[in-house]
């Protein structure tokens, strides 16, 4: 079974048999599967023109929802931005602007 | 079963002598007990140790309040403490001290048991080139319990020491001077 | 070949945890069990254990290097008491709630104030909800063969759950007795090696342990706590009774000291049970019916053998060595009156606060209560709860 289905069997209408011992969580990166994003205080929108790819705002990202594959950044992941801002101040080429909240579910 | 009572002063050795004694004893193979009562810990304060020697196995686990024998390692604590409080009327008192014999029966005027005492100190300076007067008395303890004849005695207390000393091998040798010297040393008053 | 010795309690634990070899152990010094990371530390210098020996500045990063320790793969031991033990309590739950079974050697010794360095149980009850399997001994043999015991009991798969061991501070931790110490081969063959089915440190199958848990998900990981606390019943049974098998000393959920015919008894745990056991012999020859129950096993707490072993008496006496303050009596009074309700109604009690801080407990103290438990056999009033042995 892979790591995604164990967890995946656990549900919030698990009985206490079916839970992991302890709530141990198996496997590594499974957070992602979480989805955290349908509240978010601002949305922040990712001018791709303006970028250059200088990736120093990824790292800074509190909820891993900048995805970077092959050396470059991609889109917003919306399923788990919290709209912080922090990667727009991070950008020193005003290639992030910050947009308006989502509130539960309008993403 | 036999009951012994030490009573000295924090730094003295009693409680070392009360272990030193349940390790003899078990040589023997009895059931033995050697446990320190803890009151305030600084030298110089009074402390009780205790021994219970037993051919069967000892379960209790209170402190001792009708000994045979009592060992006062500090004669400056007749009269502050009730040494011989409880002591069976067959029980003995071991003295050290080294006054002489009318001043210590009157030490010991109320007693009912058999008084005896011993100069530990200064057998131990002799010996140790130091005042240490637990192993003397223990040696005294050991011949009046009757616990086990003067060569076997000898015999396990140098296992126990060798045990006791390992860090410190160069007191050995005195230590088994003066509890030679000290097995005959106390005078029954 | 087992081996007769003479030991203090502190020394027949530190041997036992000498021959089990444990991977860690992580301890910060306290009376009256300092003496156990003592002779670890030597054993260490002298090099005859393996262990990591984790010197940590309190006994909350004790237990934390233990938890730590033990999630990733580890056997990990400490030892403590009193305040030491208290510092430990946020992360007694810990250890107990992620299921680590890490065992420590609990030297019970009184909490402050005033403050004081002897033996009562006020610690180790503290921590009685902790979620740790509690096992209390009465010598330094029972300490030595309880902590033999601990991991079989600990790492159990229907276990997974923390122990303590513990010993009367002094009165057995600084007492010299007759030990019978078993081979260093058969205690590596007893305890057995620590196989944990998942771990931090396996690369092969990463972990999260210990996470936040929302309400939604909370009282089912309880629930598994309830289950593997009522499991360690059935497994201390089983270790118990294949230690008796091998070594020929005896260990069950509780000790039965003449209650055949017994009218009046005692409940009793740790070192004053065998002063008890004394006047008991000495109640017996002049003609009284008097019993003991001496209570090892606490957490669990053996609810149905307290009620199969105290049934049938007219009178009882609850021996506790702390108080609850709850203004009724200790916690021994409490679980043992609720484990007899239903089940063996009609035995009246008192429920005796005894021996705080180190107020010794003599055989006249127990001839003392054994008579007033014959009194109220014959219906004489009686308090729910009174302190013995204390100055009015």
């Amino acid at each position: 079974m892979s790591t995604r289905n164990l967890m995946e069997n656990m549900t919030e209408s698990s009985g206490w048999r079916d839970l992991s011992p302890a709530a141990q969580v198996f496997g590594e990166g499974n957070s992602v599967f979480f989805n955290t994003g349908d509240w978010r205080s601002e949305t922040p929108a990712w001018k791709r023109d303006q970028c250059r790819q200088c990736l120093l705002c990824f790292p800074v990202c509190p909820d891993s929802s900048i995805p970077v594959q092959g050396g470059k950044r991609g889109d917003f992941d919306f399923g788990h931005c919290k709209g912080c801002g922090i990667c727009a101040k991070a950008c020193p080429f005003g290639a992030i602007s910050m947009g308006a909240a989502v509130k539960g579910g309008d993403r | 079963m036999i009951e012994i009572r030490w009573h000295g002063r924090g730094g003295q050795g009693a409680k070392t002598a009360a272990l030193l004694l349940a390790d003899a004893a078990f040589a023997t193979g009895l059931y033995v007990q050697g446990f320190p009562e803890y009151g305030p810990e600084r030298m110089g304060a009074p402390i009780t140790a205790y021994n219970r020697l037993d051919s069967k196995p000892i379960r209790v686990h209170s402190n001792i309040y009708s000994p045979d024998i009592v060992v006062i390692v500090d004669e400056s604590l007749i009269g502050p403490v009730d040494v011989t409080a409880g002591l069976k009327s067959t029980g003995s008192v071991i003295v050290n001290t080294d006054r002489p014999p009318a001043a210590v029966r009157e030490m010991f005027a109320g007693c009912t048991g058999a008084v005896y005492a011993i100069d530990a100190n200064e057998i131990s300076t002799r010996a140790l080139g130091r005042a240490l007067p637990n192993t003397p008395l223990l040696a005294a303890v050991a011949r009046l319990s009757g616990i086990m004849p003067e060569d076997e005695f000898i015999r396990n207390m140098r296992d126990s020491f060798m045990h006791k000393f390992s860090s410190k091998p160069e007191v050995i040798e005195g230590n088994m001077n003066a509890i030679k010297e000290a097995w005959k040393g106390a005078v029954l008053l | 070949m087992s081996k007769r010795d003479r030991l203090s309690g502190n020394e027949a634990v530190a041997t036992a945890i000498r021959q089990i070899d444990p991977d860690v152990i992580a301890a910060f010094p306290i009376t009256p069990s300092t003496e156990i990371p003592q002779y670890i530390s030597s054993f260490k210098a002298e090099g005859l254990i393996g262990t990591e020996f984790v010197t940590v500045e309190s006994e909350h990063s004790a237990m934390s290097a233990c938890i730590g320790a033990s999630a990733a793969g580890a056997r990990a031991m400490t030892a403590t008491s009193s305040a030491g033990m208290a510092l430990m309590y946020e992360l007694l739950y810990v250890a107990a709630s992620d299921r680590l079974p890490i065992v420590m050697a609990a030297v019970n010794r009184a909490l402050s104030g005033p403050i004081n360095i002897n033996a009562d149980h006020s610690d180790s009850m503290g921590a009685r909800d902790s979620g740790w399997i509690q096992i209390y001994s009465e010598n330094a043999q029972e300490a030595y063969d309880n902590m033999l015991m601990a991991h079989r009991i600990a790492e159990h798969p229907d276990v997974m759950l923390p122990v303590m061991i513990c010993q009367d501070g002094f009165i057995t931790s600084h007492a010299v007795e007759n030990v019978v110490i078993e081979d260093d081969s058969f205690v590596k063959g007893f305890v057995g090696e620590y196989r944990p089915e998942k771990y931090l440190l396996n690369p092969d199958e990463p972990l999260g342990v210990g996470p936040y848990s929302v309400s939604i998900f909370y009282m089912e990981i309880k629930r598994q706590q309830f289950e593997a606390m009522s499991k360690a019943r059935a497994v201390i049974a089983q270790v118990s009774a294949d230690f008796t098998a091998q070594t020929g000393r005896e260990y069950g959920m509780l000790e039965k000291y003449r209650m055949d015919g017994a009218e009046l008894a005692i409940l009793i745990m740790s070192s004053a049970a065998g002063t008890g056991k004394d006047a008991v012999d000495i109640l017996r020859a002049k003609g009284v019916k008097a019993g003991l129950v001496k209570l090892r096993v606490f957490r669990p707490f053996p609810a149905e053998d307290v009620a199969e072993a105290l049934g049938g008496l007219k009178a009882l006496g609850i021996m506790d060595r702390s108080d609850g303050f709850s203004a009724c009596g200790g916690p021994l009074g409490a679980e043992v009156r609720a484990a007899l309700y239903g089940k063996a109604d009609g035995i009246r009690t008192i429920n005796y606060i005894y021996g705080l801080g180190g107020r010794d407990m003599r055989t006249e103290d127990f001839e003392h209560i054994f008579g007033e438990l014959a009194a109220m056999r014959d219906g004489g009033e009686a308090p729910d709860c009174r302190y013995q042995g204390v100055r009015e």
